[in-house]
């Protein structure tokens, strides 16, 4: 039988730091995209609280936290990553399972904003993109899910087949923020 | 150039894709006149001024939406959700 070695998307290539920057893997166990079935939205949203003891999301908000995170993560598209989705959910809405297809980092430390501005036309400023808020926009290009999950902390996700080209990028902006700290 | 989507709020517009007039929500029933297919897959009004067009908020919430543009300003005027549009017409 052929033994077949597990790897995450981001092996060999992280942590990484840079001054008083770092990006890590984040392991999020299970990812199950849910959309709700026509008119099912309520429904959906309480059977999922119940299961999963955590807030169905509105637009734009995370809920939950490490271990069992629920993001929005698109127009009537919301992404649970921690536990398997309840199978019981199905009745109301459609269950994907997306846990090989997203590579999860999380980017933090002093001038973490500076850094993703390098990267994204999100408003991150203070006060614009508070804890609690989440968006689907680009970075670098690339498609991609922004979580900010601490004062100085962001979680960011993008195909798994681009987890080579987000290192690269986030390298590079984190020198440059660095350079010009003076660090 | 910022367009606002009425899920995520205004945006960037290299988050969009521009789909182009909104008439492809006024499909016309297959056995309608040539003419009315002709119109709808082939002639377009070039205004200078307000336009209704479909753009996709393609990296962001994924929402079609239809966004009156004005071509002379590039002012972006209004924006709402085509589900909704379509629902609203029908
Ligand atoms: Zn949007």
């Amino acid at each position: 039988m052929i033994e077949l070695t597990a790897k995450s998307p981001f092996d060999g290539m992280l942590p990484l730091t840079v001054g008083a920057l770092s990006l890590s893997e984040v392991d999020t166990g299970a990812m199950t995209a849910l959309s709700a079935r026509k008119g099912q939205g309520e429904a959906l949203a309480s059977a999922f609280k119940q299961a999963h003891g955590v807030a169905w999301p509105r637009a734009g908000r995370a809920t939950g936290r490490e271990g069992c995170r629920a993001l929005w993560f698109g127009h009537v598209h919301v992404l649970l990553m921690g536990p398997p989705a309840a199978p019981a959910l199905a009745e109301w809405a459609a269950l994907v399972d997306q846990s090989d297809a997203w590579a999860v980092a999380r980017l933090e430390g002093a001038g973490v904003r500076d850094v993703l501005a390098r990267l994204t036309p999100l408003d991150l400023r203070e006060g614009q993109f508070k804890r609690g808020r989440t968006a689907r926009s680009e970075v670098a290009h690339m498609p991609a899910s922004i979580t900010r999950i601490g004062a100085q902390s962001y979680q960011v996700m993008v195909f798994r087949a681009m987890a080579g080209t987000l290192v690269e990028e986030v390298q590079t902006a984190m020198q440059g923020v660095a350079a010009r700290a003076g660090g | 150039m910022r367009i606002s989507c009425p899920i995520c709020g205004e945006r960037d517009r290299r988050e969009f894709y521009y789909q182009g007039a909104a008439v492809a929500l006024d499909r016309p029933a297959p056995d309608a006149a040539a003419q009315a297919w002709d119109d709808y897959l082939h002639n377009r009004d070039n205004p200078a001024g307000p336009v209704r067009e479909m753009w996709h908020h393609e990296a962001g919430c994924g929402a079609w939406l239809v966004v009156t543009r004005d071509t002379v300003t590039h002012e972006m005027l209004a924006s709402d959700l085509a589900s909704r549009v379509q629902e609203a017409g029908s």
